[in-house]
């Protein structure tokens, strides 16, 4: 077996300022050998280890979608060492990935199905690996209806908003954007919490709809009662964690919520699983 | 010593009864030979489990800051001082804190007297000064004050000065005509030794921060060597590494230390981490004639200014 | 051949010769213990010690280890490329080493070598290693190894186990890493396999007897984690606690680590640390938050780790092999098998 701690060599090909307040940046990496693009072959939710050497590595959820060919994407924000060195750094820099690490959402079981997409702030990067996924001419008709609650604390926050209103306008996906607030007298969409706009938009729930639910804690702990209230049952709502890791293959044994290993098996869980862990993250 | 245990469990018990304090804090039966395990009593039902010998070598001042509603400590001379600098450094208030003091008359030195045995130590028991210690192959009688921690048998404050009530009677303070030969031990030697000494001295050290984590005067929320943003100081087996925790360390505890020994106490390598503040403790004495905990009206010498202080190495 | 007698006097001559062609790790003592260090060409193993203070798992398992190196020169044609670390793993024996820690070694496997992946370093030196094993005859008080699957003769995990009597060493080659270890030393002095297994039987049953220290640990796998996890009692158990790292660090069967990158000048290196979950660094995020932020918490942690959430995970017994060097370390007496016991009676009340 391949040295799991080795990152794949990669060059920065473009970096986008995500956010208004800059502080999320998009990058676009490309591999530099030839045939590690397909090694590297990954599932919508995901997630990579951003390597930087002589910095250190970041855990961080894949933003591309594996129909995407040609290269991956990360959206990061910028909190700590490793990101605020990222930040900084310029397109043509080297740098790794390793990966792809974790398990995903669990698209055999969401085929035929009503899938719900609920993202706050900046969580929303898997969600838009699994948005592009399941818009793929070649995928769209495995899956029923796709609703996609995404909220954040103003436009500018929101991220990919180029895409999102692009994807409003389709009818094959219906969207519901929010914001906490805005100036803007020409905002088109919702204005209001995620949790609120998920009870007044959502679909009710059946045994043919699943809720994939990712964001911050205080955003998923108030839109759990809104899920419930429309009849989700725990194994309907699958959800992805966040935690501290370092190896993110499940031997340095950092992440663990109980004996579950957030790196290994997870970082996606339904409710029900949750629901049987300490609640310790 | 060990005969005010007695009085220690009944002012404890009033003290919980009368609901003056949330807890008392002091020390608990080990589960083998020769340890004692700190623990607060929340009621008079347990005031059993208190005990108090020459193995409660740990500083329980460690454990009384952060605490909810009044706590009563169980203080030795050195643990009292360490009360005194917490009150000083606004770790706690007078106030939140009830001192039952007790006269000290030394903490046994546990590697001395393990090193004694071929095998594991099984019983230890004591009797005013007479120890008796078994192994299994072996039984030893011994007389406490030749196996006295060294900090012990160089302590000039038995007695507590800072109490509540007293559980024993004061006892006779030490009059030491010196008070470091542990530090002139290690100032006679030439540079190269000097440095051989410090550089044994930390071979052993895994890292694993119990000194500092026992030590009373090491309250700070991150620690130095545990920053990230930047990293000051490597985590890891580096040499320099080991060696500028332990250094820096010291000089961050200078002038604040009262040589309570918990640090060697706790340190599971059997380091004598106290090399490392000694020289301290002996220059805050000659430049700034302090010593740590006496006075609740001072901060220690390294916070505070006096036009006094010596400046003859300003050139 | 399985069992061979070595004769005292021609120990350190045959450990010698293996030199040539293996690294020795053995018990060493300094002036504050006994430890499992290297043993360069005129130190020999001490084969008379108790216990080591530390485990044998820094042989595999270096407290500081260099992973991945990588050149920031950026004239230079793979710069900023990792590359592996070129470590040393040829063959290596750990001798005089407890069964208990070889046990540990297994459990710690568990992790390193997994379906999914395959940790090289860890595995590397593994498989490089030979475990010549020396029996316990007069376990300590601390000892509790039969409780918990092990024991002072058992043979889990070890190439060679040896018994010391007095003049020689009866040793049992397990595997052929050991016969190969026993062959290279040139111990080739055969001696009757069924009189010599049944000395062995003999001296374990000795030696098992003279184990003081038992811990009952039944009940665990039965219990109901979250019951656990929620019991009242761990604020008490967590009291005396200072959160250092001793308890994990002397610990054959703990395994976390850090993973840091350090750059100096143009070169850079990421290495590993072991590191501690009882430390309240250890699982805080970027932004703040900290699962684990409260002592208690930590604390409970741990204790869960080793008696439930391994045992519930790889159903191999617990986390632990009984080595009872956690409960004479512990600056504050923190003592597992009264844990254990704590959490192998607990009842939940209604």
């Amino acid at each position: 077996m391949e040295n799991p701690y080795m990152p794949y060599p990669v060059r920065i090909d473009d970096i986008q300022i995500a956010t208004e307040d800059k502080s999320l940046k998009t990058f676009k990496f490309v591999f530099l050998n030839e045939g590690d693009e397909e090694k590297f072959a990954y599932h919508a939710g995901q997630f990579a280890e951003l390597s930087i050497p002589g910095v250190g590595e970041i855990p961080i959820g894949i933003a591309s979608s594996p129909v995407e060919k040609g290269f991956v994407k990360f959206t990061v924000f910028r909190a700590g060492v490793v990101t605020s060195h990222l930040h900084n750094m310029k397109v043509g820099d080297i740098m790794g990935i390793r990966g792809p690490l974790g398990n995903w959402y669990p698209w055999d079981k969401l085929e035929n199905k009503n899938v719900v997409i609920i993202g706050g702030g900046f969580a929303f990067t898997t969600l838009r690996s699994s948005i592009v996924y399941m818009l793929d001419p070649a995928n769209r008709s495995k899956f029923k209806n796709i609703d996609v609650v995404y909220g954040s604390r103003s436009p500018g926050m929101l991220l990919y908003r180029e895409e999102l209103f692009e994807w409003e306008k389709r009818d094959d996906i219906n969207m519901h954007i929010t914001v906490d607030g805005t100036d803007d007298p020409d905002w088109k969409y919702h204005t209001g919490f995620v949790p609120q706009v998920v009870e007044q938009n959502a679909p009710k729930a059946d045994e043919d709809t699943y809720a994939i639910i990712c964001g911050p804690p205080i955003m998923i702990k108030f839109t759990q009662p809104s899920l419930t209230q429309l009849g989700y049952k725990p194994h309907q709502i699958i959800m992805s964690l966040e935690n501290r890791m370092k190896c993110g293959i499940g031997m340095c044994g950092r992440c663990n919520i109980g004996k579950e290993l957030v790196c290994k098996d997870g970082p996606v869980f339904t409710l029900e699983q949750i629901n049987q862990t300490p609640k310790e993250y | 010593m060990d005969t005010c245990i007695k009085k220690i469990r009944a002012l404890a018990a009033d003290l919980l009864d009368k609901g003056e304090v949330e807890r008392v804090i002091g020390f608990a039966k080990g589960t083998i030979p020769m340890a004692t395990s700190p623990i607060a009593i929340g009621s008079k039902q347990e005031i059993e489990k208190l005990v108090f010998n020459s193995t409660c070598g740990l500083n329980l001042a460690n454990f009384v800051t952060k605490q909810k509603g009044k706590t009563a400590i169980i203080a030795k001379g050195c643990d009292s001082r360490n009360i005194v600098t917490h009150i000083v450094e606004n770790q706690i208030k007078r106030d939140e804190i009830y001192i039952i003091g007790v006269p000290c008359t030394g903490m046994v030195d546990k590697f001395k007297i393990a090193s004694l045995f071929k095998d594991e130590i099984t019983q230890f028991e004591e009797a005013g000064d007479t120890l008796t210690v078994s192994s299994l192959s072996q039984t030893q009688t011994l007389n406490k004050q030749d196996y006295l921690r060294e900090n012990c048998s160089l302590c000039t404050h038995r007695n507590p000065v800072l109490y509540d009530v007293l559980a024993a009677d004061l006892v006779e303070e030490q009059v030491l005509e010196n008070p470091f030969p542990d530090v002139d031990r290690i100032e006679a030697l030439d540079p190269d030794a000097r440095w051989e000494h410090f550089e044994n001295l930390t071979k052993n050290c895994i890292r694993c921060y119990a000194c500092r984590n026992a030590c009373p005067i090491c309250y700070c929320p991150t620690c130095f060597v545990d920053e990230a943003g930047p990293q000051w100081v490597g985590k890891g087996q580096n040499k320099t590494d080991v060696d500028t925790f332990h250094f820096l360390r010291a000089f961050h505890c200078a002038g604040r230390c009262t040589d309570c020994g918990a640090c060697v106490e706790a340190c599971p390598m059997g380091i004598n981490v106290r090399d490392f503040t000694r020289k301290l403790n002996k220059d805050t004495l000659e430049m700034f004639g302090w010593e740590a905990g006496l006075d609740l009206t001072k901060r220690p010498p390294l916070d505070a200014y006096s036009p006094q202080d010596p400046n003859d190495f300003i050139k | 051949m399985k069992f061979i007698t070595i004769d005292k006097k021609d120990w350190t001559k045959g450990i010698d010769k293996s030199r040539k062609t293996y690294q020795l790790f053995g018990p060493v003592k300094d002036e504050n213990g006994c430890k499992i260090k290297e043993l360069d060409k005129d130190l020999a193993p001490e084969m008379d010690y108790h216990e080591s203070v530390m485990s044998a798992k820094s042989v595999l398992f270096p407290q500081t280890e260099t992973l991945l190196t990588a050149n920031l020169d950026e004239s230079v044609e793979d710069h900023h490329i990792m590359k592996q670390a070129k470590n040393e793993y040829t063959p290596r024996a750990v001798l005089g080493i407890r069964p208990y820690d070889a046990k540990a070694i297994l459990l710690v496997k568990l992790n390193f070598d997994t379906d999914e992946y395959r940790d090289p370093y860890w595995c590397d030196a593994y498989e490089a290693t030979t475990l010549v094993g020396l029996g316990i005859t007069h376990p300590g008080p601390f000892d509790f190894s039969t409780s918990v699957g092990s024991g002072p003769f058992g043979e889990e995990g070890l190439d060679i186990l040896m018994a010391d009597l007095d003049d020689h060493y009866l040793a049992k080659v397990l595997t052929p890493k050991g016969e190969a270890y026993a062959a290279v030393c040139g111990f080739d002095a055969a001696a009757d396999d069924k009189e010599s297994q049944a000395l062995f039987d003999i001296l374990q049953l000795e030696a098992e007897k003279n184990i003081t220290s038992h811990v009952e640990t039944d009940k665990l796998k039965d219990k109901a984690l979250l019951d656990l996890h929620e019991a009242p009692f761990w604020d008490d158990i967590a009291f005396a606690c200072i959160n250092c790292g001793t308890c994990t660090y002397v610990c054959p069967t703990c395994w976390c680590f850090d993973i840091q990158d350090e750059a100096k000048q143009k070169q850079s290196s990421r290495f590993r640390n072991w590191d501690t979950c009882m430390s309240p660094l250890f699982t805080r995020h970027a932004t703040g938050h900290n699962p684990r932020g409260a002592k208690v918490q930590r604390v409970r942690q741990r204790f869960m780790h080793k008696l439930k959430y391994f045992l519930d995970k790889y159903d191999q017994g617990i986390m632990c092999v009984g080595c009872g060097r956690c409960v004479k370390s512990c600056p504050v007496n923190i003592d597992i098998r009264q844990v254990a016991h704590t959490m192998n009676t607990f009842e939940k009340k209604d």
